[in-house]
């Protein structure tokens, strides 16, 4: 694979919504890019616009009151006015999803073995036999124990670790690019958290896979992600790599968020500190930046809406000088 | 489910007997009868002993000795009419069940596809209006045009005469009598269904394995098909196995005298006429029995729909 060409390359990515009200911004000029064999940690608070990106990116978006515009661009192809047959190609077969909840997410009616073999057999002329074979390899491989009973089994029948597994096994079966990972250890208790996310960077070494993912756990993120973008109200509002931004980051929300992980060591803290206020909603954005009402930071140029700017190795959207942040 | 029988078949004769007013004795003896004929009429059919041994003797005649005969013709037995009326009620019900089903799933399915669109509107409204059509009317008018009316025009001159021919002597007379009956019954039904699986639908659509479905990217039809629908169908057969033991049991009561066919409806309803208490005890217990295996179908076709349900148990 040519390196130079990125996995995935979104360019002004807005996305609206026809409201009774007039028309609500979800998503306002998402650019960003995922090079091969790269984790990305797409990062905000519910209602920020992350998950509805990613969806959009897949065409998954089917509310009829949705505009979407800009440019997706997979390995160089756009995405954007795909027709729906050719997208379906792309989906399951080059760009897996993964879901929050995997009781919810997978057919109840059907085995997970059924729903495995279904995928494959959608994207490739295979026998039901082998495809079976397939899936109960890939079923080992995400650490089933005896994957070929598990196969069998229905979804009410798993713990919610194993379902997620046998998620993780269903986006794979067909060995895509780019896995896109919305809130995939959000609810499984810390332990299968640590598993899950164990089996994402294996994925990575052994598929070569490149993972979008999106979570609202900066400790997630820490652990596993090469490039943080922190979403607010629909808009990037910090970039940069992992490190980066952990050590110094440069817009407020960020900081603010980084400073509601409660220490591992020391004192416990009374209350864990919050970022105060509601973030606003797509139909009354404050005409300024998006974050000034609740910014602890703002001052009179925070009238206007900030653009992303490289400031030191990552990208911010914030009037503050470099050297008011902490 | 013997129990349940035997509760039905109580009640049923607690309300024939115990009812004030509704002495049995004076329907059948006439309105000018002197006490003497009363007091005979009662003692012939058995009316002066003590209930629940009327209860038991009547019992005994219809289930072990086979031999109940009706109160009003006077020696002709309950159990071969039900016998020949059987089968006709079966062939109407499930003619009209196979009509409606397939009505039903295509009303649902093309209205959840066009969700708040014409063909919805279209399709809900033109359901409503089959529901809200009495099944005796669109008999009548169905026999109006198709008997009398237009009978000699080139679209329904192939309906033959009222009655019913059975599938053993003639296949095709038996289906060509049938049509209009199973039109009629399906019709109120299939509005029915087409409502109650499009509400399923749209239910199952915003589900989140639906959105799961489409991101392995699946053929719309293969969502539609292998998981809205094989979801929705769990509400759908549990509906239908109700309704079909129902009418299997004489709910098609309606349809059958409005269409002159002599089913198990047509029976009940004559026997109701005269206060025929055997005729009906009779009916009542062919009937629930259907309900109540109906009722047993259903939780079996649970099991096999849905996983979920199998394995609580096992």
């Amino acid at each position: 694979m040519a390196e130079t060409t990125p996995v995935l390359e979104i360019r002004d990515l807005c996305i609206d919504f026809r409201t009774q009200h007039g028309v609500a911004r979800a998503v306002e000029k998402l650019s960003f890019s995922i090079g091969a064999r790269e984790i990305l940690g797409l990062v905000g608070e519910s209602g920020s616009g992350k998950t509805i990106s990613m969806l959009a990116s897949v065409g998954l978006i089917n509310d009829p009151n949705a505009m979407i515009s800009g440019s997706i661009r997979y390995k160089g192809r756009e995405l954007i006015g795909l027709s729906g047959r050719a997208l379906r190609h792309v989906r399951g077969r080059e760009i897996a999803m993964i879901f929050q909840d995997p009781m919810t997410a997978m057919t109840p009616v059907h085995s997970i073995g059924w729903q495995i073999v279904e995928q494959i057999q959608a994207h490739e002329a295979i026998s039901w036999k082998a495809a079976k074979l397939r899936a109960i390899d890939l079923l080992g491989m995400m650490g089933m124990p005896s994957p070929a009973t598990q196969f069998d089994r229905y979804p009410h029948q798993l713990s919610g670790g194993l379902r997620q597994r046998a998620m993780i096994a269903m986006a794979l079966s067909c060995d895509p690019s780019l896995l896109i990972a919305d809130e995939p250890t959000t609810a499984l208790d810390v332990t299968v958290q640590a598993q899950i996310l164990a089996l994402l960077e294996k994925l990575r070494r052994d598929f070569n896979s490149s993972i979008i993912l999106i979570t609202h756990d900066m400790g997630v993120v820490a652990q596993i992600a090469d490039r943080v973008m922190v979403m607010y109200a629909g808009r990037l509002v910090e970039r940069g790599t992992t490190q980066d931004v952990f050590a110094h980051p440069g817009h407020p929300y960020t900081q603010g968020l980084l400073a509601a992980i409660p220490p591992i060591e020391g004192p416990k803290p009374r209350r864990l500190a919050a970022i105060p206020g509601t973030p606003p909603s797509p139909g009354a954005m404050p005409p300024g930046c998006p974050f000034e009402p609740r910014c602890v930071l703002r001052f009179a140029a925070c009238d206007e809406r900030p653009k992303l700017m490289p400031r030191g190795a990552q990208d911010v959207a914030c009037f503050l000088p470099a050297s008011a942040a902490p | 489910m013997v129990f349940v029988l035997f509760g039905i078949s109580v009640l049923v004769f607690l309300i024939f007997f115990a009812t004030p007013g509704a002495d049995p004795a004076a329907r059948i003896a006439g309105h000018n009868a002197t006490p003497e004929m009363l007091a005979a009429v009662r003692h012939d059919f058995g009316f002066d002993r003590p209930m629940p041994v009327q209860y038991a003797l009547m019992m005994k005649r219809l289930f072990i000795s086979q031999d109940l005969t009706s109160f009003v013709n006077r020696g002709e037995a309950v159990i071969p009419e039900i016998m020949a009326g059987a089968p006709i009620t079966l062939s109407l019900v499930a003619g009209a069940a196979v009509l409606w089903v397939i009505g039903g799933i295509a009303i649902g399915v093309a209205a959840a596809l066009t969700r708040g669109g014409i063909t919805d509107r279209a399709l809900m409204i033109a359901g409503l209006i089959g529901v809200s059509m009495p099944v005796f009317w669109v008999g009548e008018v169905a026999n109006l045009l198709t008997q009398s009316r237009l009978h000699h025009s080139w679209l329904f001159s192939w309906v033959p005469p009222l009655g019913y021919t059975a599938l053993s002597e003639d296949p095709f007379l038996w289906f060509k009598t049938l049509l209009i009956p199973w039109a009629s019954l399906a019709l109120l039904y299939m509005g029915l269904y087409g409502r109650v699986l499009r509400a399923s639908l749209i239910e199952a659509y915003q589900e989140d394995f639906i959105r799961t479905a489409r991101a392995k990217g699946l053929s719309e039809t293969r969502i539609l098909l292998r998981h809205a629908l094989r979801t929705s169908l769990i509400t759908f057969v549990s509906l239908f196995g109700l309704d079909f033991g129902a009418l299997v049991g004489g709910g098609a009561l309606l349809t059958e005298v409005v269409f002159g066919l002599q089913g198990v409806g047509k029976l009940t309803f004559d026997a109701l006429q005269n206060l025929d208490l055997p005729v009906i005890m009779a009916t009542v217990m062919y009937s629930s029995f259907f309900v109540v295996g109906a009722n047993a179908a259903v939780d079996v076709a649970y099991a096999l729909l849905d996983p979920r349900v199998r394995y609580k148990r096992g």
